[in-house]
């Protein structure tokens, strides 16, 4: 007799869940990028925080993502089920009941919010609040299964950390903020299309209406072109705001010179050719998507620190 | 069946069970950190107390110092 025939446990579950197992409800990567950009947000905000406030802010902004990490991993656990790529998240595995997951969520959803406006300010908390609504319900439950466009709209969610990170510092919203929310929207699209290029089978046996399972790939290849080009004018145009500076000037344009050469390439050859060498263009600009994103906000850090230093001060 | 106190179950329960203590642990301590930022950013807090101290008094408008 085993123990676990003590609990009305779903069928599904085979074993007592560990701590890690929660740990990963949380969507540890996800969250790491989440305490990244918005602990640059902060940073390169004109106002000084006190640092046990940062870290305590930066902390509850990252439950607050990993929360709305959880929700998602309950209410999507039939696609992750069928998905390759996330067939091994803790409630699909069965390590971590679907109710768990929800009530995880809901809990540090709650808290997260709670103590950053104690942290913070109110307007931060409801920014956050704003984030795993946005994530939870509307990227997740309405636009994910419901319209290829559900990566343009609900990269919004991954967006919002920066612009909290500067609110926790100013209390308001303003260009600088919304810069740093555009560079990851319009960012978000030619990451995700490039993923689900070499991905194909998982989203369509999922049926989630990716782009290239709705109109093919010919087409998510002119997208991620075109967004590339939006892109790489935003995030150049950046360097010229109060938050830009040399170091991010010539970030940007080695980067977006290297991602407008790799979003061509995946414009101009066909599905064949990918499949012939294994969608090797679209891997290295996946690859490259990362990097693009960490160097882009580390630039607008090394700026900042420049501007603290007295070594840069702005370009007129 | 009777769960003795060295039961496989209480040895795969014992990790999660620190951890969870850490985490709480972890918690008060950022409660208490905070709030004490967050008390003495606003500096030294004084209030009346049976006795006239000149700095608890509000400064005199121009006006009042001219006459």
């Amino acid at each position: 007799m085993s123990d676990t025939s003590f609990h009305n446990a779903s069928p599904a579950r085979v074993r007592d869940p560990e701590l890690r197992d929660y740990f990963d409800l949380l969507k540890p990567r996800v969250m790491s990028l989440v305490v990244f950009t918005a602990l640059v947000g902060l940073l390169v905000a004109p106002v000084d925080v006190h640092p046990f406030v940062i870290f305590s802010s930066i902390l509850f902004i990252a439950i607050g993502a990993g929360a709305s990490g959880a929700l998602n991993m309950w209410w999507d656990a039939d696609i992750d089920e069928v998905m390759r790529r996330t067939s091994r998240r803790p409630v699909p595995a069965g390590r971590v009941g679907a109710g768990e997951a929800l009530g995880l969520g809901l809990g540090l959803s709650l808290l997260s919010v709670m103590m950053l406006a104690l942290s913070a300010n109110m307007a931060a908390a409801a920014w956050l609040a704003f984030t795993i609504f946005f994530y939870a319900v509307i990227y997740s439950m309405w636009l994910k299964r419901s319209t290829p466009q559900n990566i343009v709209i609900g990269g919004a969610a991954g967006a919002f950390p920066p612009m909290i990170g500067w609110v926790v510092a100013t209390g308001s919203v303003s260009l600088e903020a919304v810069l740093m929310f555009a560079l990851i929207f319009m960012w978000t699209p030619p990451h995700f299309w490039a993923l689900a290029l070499f991905m194909k089978d998982d989203y369509s046996k999922a049926g989630v209406p990716m782009l290239t399972v709705t109109h093919g790939h010919a087409v998510t290849r002119t997208h991620i072109w075109w967004y590339t080009v939006a892109l790489a004018t935003l995030a150049v145009g950046m360097a010229f705001s109060t938050i830009g500076g040399p170091i991010y000037l010539a970030t940007a344009l080695v980067l977006n010179g290297m991602f407008l050469k790799g979003a061509w390439a995946i414009w101009r050859r066909t599905t064949p050719e990918a499949e012939a060498d294994n969608f090797s263009v679209e891997k290295r600009f996946f690859r490259l998507s990362l990097l693009y994103l960490f160097l882009h906000f580390g630039a607008l850090l090394a700026d900042a620190t420049l501007a603290r230093l007295g070594l840069w001060g702005g370009w007129l | 069946m009777t769960l003795r106190a060295t039961h496989e179950l209480h040895e795969r329960r014992k990790g999660r069970n620190i951890g969870v203590a850490a985490l709480l642990v972890g918690f008060a301590a950022i409660l208490f950190g905070l709030s004490v930022v967050k008390v003495s950013e606003h500096g030294p807090i004084q209030r009346f107390d049976h006795v006239v101290r000149p700095e608890l008094v509000p400064a005199p408008t121009p006006a009042e110092t001219e006459n």
